[in-house]
């Protein structure tokens, strides 16, 4: 019996070695060790072994010849799976460049991608962002901004009229500093606000002059708010917005609805001012247009244009390409 | 506003450090534009005097000057100008002189005969605008002089200042003088007054009407001759912008250039008999110095001589008849101070902005008038020293007039309120008594007069600025506020960006066209115009009402682009419309539009971004396709609503409204009012544990008339499943072969599932029946 038993091993070793696949091996398996196979048979004969220590002796024989010809299917199983796997992933090599689809994602205007960053940079800033209608009474685009009727400082904005019943009562806000007086009228002090929008002048459009444009404007009343604060917002505003390397400076103008008023100027790294926009204290009777009293709150208020921000990120020549809605145009901005 | 530096220095000391002092005034608010330097000379270019002049036949456009630089030599020059005769003395510019437009001149030949130089105009040298020929120097110039010696042309520094419009001081270079010599700590002087050589030459002058002017100075001067200015002076004037005249004219506008005060020369003749100020009758009319005839408005300020006949247009110009001519010899000089908006209103009317209309409308010195009255003198003798004055300034006021100087009470814990910089009585004096304003009071509060010069002065915050401008804007230094406000967005603008997003993932690109349009675009996309506002005075026809609709806007946007042969055209705009409201003003909405150039394969891309709305933002609405929003496709589109509310539409843009548009192929659709949707936020969702037990699929296809709307079927599968529907899609939309003509096959599969148990197959079929029963309802039948 011990010589059919190591006979048996031999020819199924010899079987497990030449399977060509897993799945051959799989379809092997229970013919080498199933209870017909003639292992399997041996084990059934064994209860006809007479001497007890004989077998005792073939019983043990037998398990570790079945578990060697079951080892055996397994290591060849493993070899066999793998070197499949590996003949697979050789005969389905890709070119994933050829795969790849184009992007069907839009792009924002390039004017809502500046309004966007600038508000991220003003909430960081802790500021909160308020918004206003594009056409305003007389009020709160002239009067309540310290512009009463026939002041001279009107002309300063080329403003276009709506037609209304008592004429020129309505305007195309001309600068977004309508919505500061709503913003008193609405909120209660403190504030720090932003308010982006889009503002009109009577202007023909040119390279760098639009009819229709945008402006964001800032708003801060508070108890002992100073000019410094207004220094000091302004130079967190440039850091933030365009870098640590740069600067900002203020110097005397007029507006007014401001006063003091300044202009204020970015410095570049190398040296170089750009004129950005307007702001100063807020006017004593601009306070008082918005229901509050200027000896309890002050403030400071500043503004500039949004466009020109969009325009000289992306080195953009001529203004008016920005509002030609030619898809061509705005695909080039991520 | 240009400033010259040689005048400036006459003020004060301030060197010709010329950056430093660009700097400072910029810091002070009269930002320096532009600095350049006028009157270089230009070595090598003497005084030659033309011999003879010579054509030469083959020579069409240059002659031949034959010119002598010290009366005995000859040199012989190609010129193309042809202006000089001989006798006439121009500049030479000799072999060698480095021209200021960088060219050298050569031994240069025309015909194989040399050029021993170049004759110059005045523009060639930079002396001023004139290229009209070339410059005739005056005869008594010596010969062989170097040409900028011989005329006295002075070398000077021109800063362009853009000065803002509550700086009417700054109009004059004594006005900038002040606040620059205040600036950096120089001593200014500028006082100016004079003595009458003559008796009194009395002129009868009255204000008749109030309002048209609050003071009016005369003074006779005589024994004067109408001749040219130094060269100095008329450089000066040259250089300011303005265009020398004669020496009265210049004197004039020297003062005002000065002293930011017009004045006003008329020949004595004409006003002998006194002046009158008032106001002009209906019908009137006067000639301007212009030479232009022009009919008076009751509101122009009439300057009329004692007769009543007018002789200028006040604070505006001088009448032609009244001008000084050769013949003058004596003159009757008027100093007046006239109210700012009338001024403007005058000047604006007859189209007829002058340099001293300007000036008045930005506000003059009232208090100024006799010292600009004795500069004027001073300067007029310079041309004619044996003038005779006959008579202090003759002046008379009315209320109209502002008071010499204003009180404003500053207190000084207000300064630092406003500046963050606190300041003692003596420190704000030091700051604003070199620029005029005088100070008294040492307490908390300052008692402040005003000068007269400064109209714009007239509160408190007015003179705090005063004292951050002297203090230095840079040196009140920064800080950051204290706040206690923590920035965010809003939910409206929190979820206006979501709406950006979605669109810009769904492949929308933001469009941003004309709010304004032409009056017939709305109808032409299908859209009410009823509600149309137009603009008083728009810029041009077609951009003259303000939008009802997004609709126009985005179907041009799309037609330029189809034609210029872009693929795949899909584009939003989030933005404003202004129909006409109630109120006063428009009732103004927040709208939000997609449109999208459809493939052939019937999908209306643009609703795709409806469902992706929904998912992201969480808001819903009933879609009404029987009523069919205007310019839309009749069966291919319809309306948004809450109740009876309309928020948006949806569908296919009417094919006659795309074939006016020029647009080829289908357009798809979607509006929605944003100042609806953005405003309502989904409260949070509690959330529900996903259920362990086994779900089971019930695939129902149904066959419905077209008729039926497949969202209808959908809600009442969904309602009949109740509780156990976890899942409800339509996965197949079919027509064709065992369909009937007009219907549709509409497959659903239902995912039922309990959070407590297994189904049993009963309770599914349960399902099953009820849903079918409530599809049978609609007139939908299980396939």
């Amino acid at each position: 019996m011990r010589n059919d038993i190591s006979a048996a091993v031999e020819a199924a070793l010899a079987e497990i070695a030449a399977a060509p696949s897993s799945s051959a091996l799989a379809a092997l398996t229970g013919s080498l060790v199933g209870k017909k196979s003639p292992l399997g048979q041996l084990k059934s004969k064994l209860g006809s072994v007479g001497d007890i220590d004989e077998r005792k002796a073939m019983g043990q024989a037998l398990n570790e010849a079945m578990i060697a010809v079951e080892a055996a299917i397994a290591t060849k199983r493993a070899d066999s799976e793998s070197a499949e796997i590996e003949a697979q992933m050789a005969g389905e090599g890709i070119d994933l460049t050829e795969r790849l689809a184009p992007s069907r994602r839009g792009r924002t205007h390039l004017v809502t991608q500046a309004t966007q960053r600038l508000e991220d940079v003003f909430i960081g800033l802790g500021f909160q962002v308020a918004e206003g209608p594009e056409v305003e009474s007389d009020f709160y685009n002239f009067e309540a901004l310290n512009m009463p009727k026939s002041h001279p400082a009107r002309s300063m904005w080329d403003t276009l009229f709506v037609e209304s019943s008592e004429p020129g009562s309505v305007v195309l806000r001309t600068h977004t500093s309508p919505v500061q007086i709503r913003v008193m009228q609405e909120w209660a002090p403190p504030i720090y606000a932003v308010m982006p929008g889009r503002v009109f002048r009577r202007d023909t459009p040119d390279a760098t002059h639009m009819p229709v444009f945008h402006q964001i404007e800032g708003l801060v009343i508070d108890r002992n708010i100073t000019f410094r604060d207004l220094a000091g917002t302004i130079e967190a505003f440039t850091k933030a917005f365009f870098g640590a390397e740069f600067t900002s400076r203020l110097r005397p103008s007029y507006f007014p609805f401001t006063e003091p008023s300044a202009e204020f100027d970015i410095r570049r790294a190398n040296g170089s001012w750009i004129e950005l926009g307007g702001c100063g204290m807020v006017h004593p009777n601009v306070l008082r247009a918005g229901g509050l009293d200027p000896e309890e709150w002050s403030g400071f208020a500043f503004g500039f244009g949004i466009d020109r921000m969009a325009k000289e990120r992306h080195s953009i020549d001529d203004i008016r390409e920005m509002y030609t809605n030619d898809l061509r145009f705005l695909r080039q901005f991520s | 506003m240009k400033v010259l530096l040689s005048w400036l220095n006459e003020f004060a000391d301030f060197g010709d450090d010329v950056d430093t002092l660009a700097d400072e005034m910029t810091a002070l608010g009269m930002p320096v534009e532009e600095t350049v330097t006028a009157g270089t000379k230009v070595p090598g270019v003497v005084v030659a005097q033309v011999l003879r002049t010579e054509r030469h036949p083959d020579a069409e456009k240059v002659h031949r000057v034959y010119l002598t630089t010290d009366g005995s030599n000859e040199l012989h020059v190609w010129c193309g100008a042809f202006n000089m005769t001989a006798g006439d003395k121009i500049p030479l510019a000799t072999l060698g002189t480095k021209m200021p437009d960088g060219r050298e001149i050569l031994r240069r030949g025309i015909l194989g005969i040399d050029s021993e130089g170049m004759c110059c105009s005045a523009k060639e040298l930079d002396l001023n605008d004139d290229h009209g020929g070339i410059l005739i120097l005056p005869a008594d110039l010596p010969l062989g002089a170097d040409v900028f010696d011989a005329l006295g042309v002075t070398t000077d520094t021109v800063f362009d200042l853009d000065l803002t419009r509550n700086r009417p001081d700054c109009w004059g270079h004594m006005g900038v003088a002040r606040d620059l010599a205040a600036r950096l700590g120089r001593p200014f002087r500028a006082d100016t007054s004079g003595e009458p050589s003559h008796p009194l030459h009395g002129l009868p002058i009255s204000i008749v009407d109030d309002g048209t002017c609050g003071r009016f100075t005369a003074t006779v001067v005589k024994n004067i001759r109408v001749t040219q200015s130094p060269q100095w002076l008329q450089d000066r004037i040259a250089r300011s912008g303005m265009r020398p005249i004669n020496n009265i004219v210049d004197a004039s506008n020297y003062v005002m250039l000065e002293r930011n005060q017009p004045t006003h020369a008329y020949d004595l003749r004409s006003v002998e008999s006194g002046f009158r100020v008032r106001f002009a009758k209906a019908g009137e009319t006067f000639a301007t110095l212009d030479g232009q005839m022009r009919e008076l408005h009751p509101a122009d300020i009439v300057i009329a001589n004692g007769n009543d006949v007018a002789v200028g247009l006040g604070g505006v110009m001088g009448g032609l008849e009244s001008e000084v001519v050769e013949s003058t010899t004596a003159i009757a000089l008027e100093v007046a101070w006239f109210p700012a908006d009338t001024v403007l209103e005058s000047a604006a009317r007859h189209g007829l902005r002058s340099e001293a209309s300007a000036r008045f409308e930005r506000g003059a010195d009232p208090w100024g008038l006799e010292q600009a009255a004795w500069r004027f003198i001073e300067i007029l003798r310079l041309t004619c020293p044996d003038l005779e004055v006959h008579g202090a300034p003759q002046s008379t006021q009315n209320a109209t007039c502002p008071p010499p100087s204003g009180d404003v009470t500053l207190r000084l814990a207000q300064v630092e309120r406003i500046l963050g910089v606190a300041l003692s009585a003596r420190q704000v004096a030091e700051l604003i008594e070199p620029i005029g304003y005088r100070c008294v009071g040492e307490g908390s509060a300052v008692t402040v007069s005003i000068p007269s010069w400064r109209p714009d002065s007239t509160t408190e915050i007015d003179v705090i600025e005063e004292v951050a401008r002297h203090y230095g804007y840079e040196a009140l230094g920064k800080s950051v506020p204290n706040s206690t406000v923590h920035g965010r967005l809003s939910t409206v603008q929190q979820r206006r960006r979501a709406v950006h997003s979605v669109l810009i993932e769904g492949g929308w690109s933001e469009a941003m066209p004309n709010p304004f349009l032409d009056p017939s675009a709305a109808g032409l996309a299908g859209i009410d115009d009823s509600s149309q506002l137009a603009l008083v005075n728009p810029l041009v026809a077609e951009e003259s009402v303000l939008r009802v609709s997004l609709r126009p806007g985005l179907l041009r946007a799309v037609a330029y682009n189809q034609s210029h042969r872009v693929d795949g055209i899909h584009l939003y705009e989030v933005g404003h419309v202004y129909p006409r409201g109630a109120g006063a003003l428009p009732d103004e909405e927040e709208m939000l539009c997609v449109m999208s150039v459809d493939d052939t394969d019937g999908e209306l891309a643009a609703l795709r971004s409806w469902s992706l709305l929904v998912d992201a933002l969480g808001f819903g609405a009933q879609i009404d396709a029987k009523s069919t929003p205007g310019g839309y496709h009749p069966g291919r589109s319809a309306t948004l609503r809450r109740g009876k509310q309309v928020i948006g539409a949806m569908g296919e843009i009417s094919p006659v409204v795309l074939k006016r548009h020029g647009i080829v192929g289908r357009v798809s659709c979607l509006e929605v009012s944003l100042s609806v949707v953005l405003r309502e936020e989904p409260k949070p969702v509690a959330a529900r544990p996903v259920s362990r037990f086994p779900s089971s699929d019930i695939d129902l296809a149904f066959v419905a008339a077209d008729t039926v709307a497949a969202a209808d079927v959908h809600r009442a599968l969904k309602s009949a499943a109740g509780n156990l529907a976890v899942g409800l899609d339509l996965f197949d939309v079919y027509r064709g072969k065992g369909v009937p003509e007009g219907s549709r096959s509409l497959a659903y599969r239902l995912r039922l599932q309990a959070a407590d148990r297994t189904l049993t197959d009963d309770e599914v079929a349960g399902v099953r029946q009820k849903c079918i029963a409530a599809a049978e309802k609609l007139g939908a039948n299980l396939r």
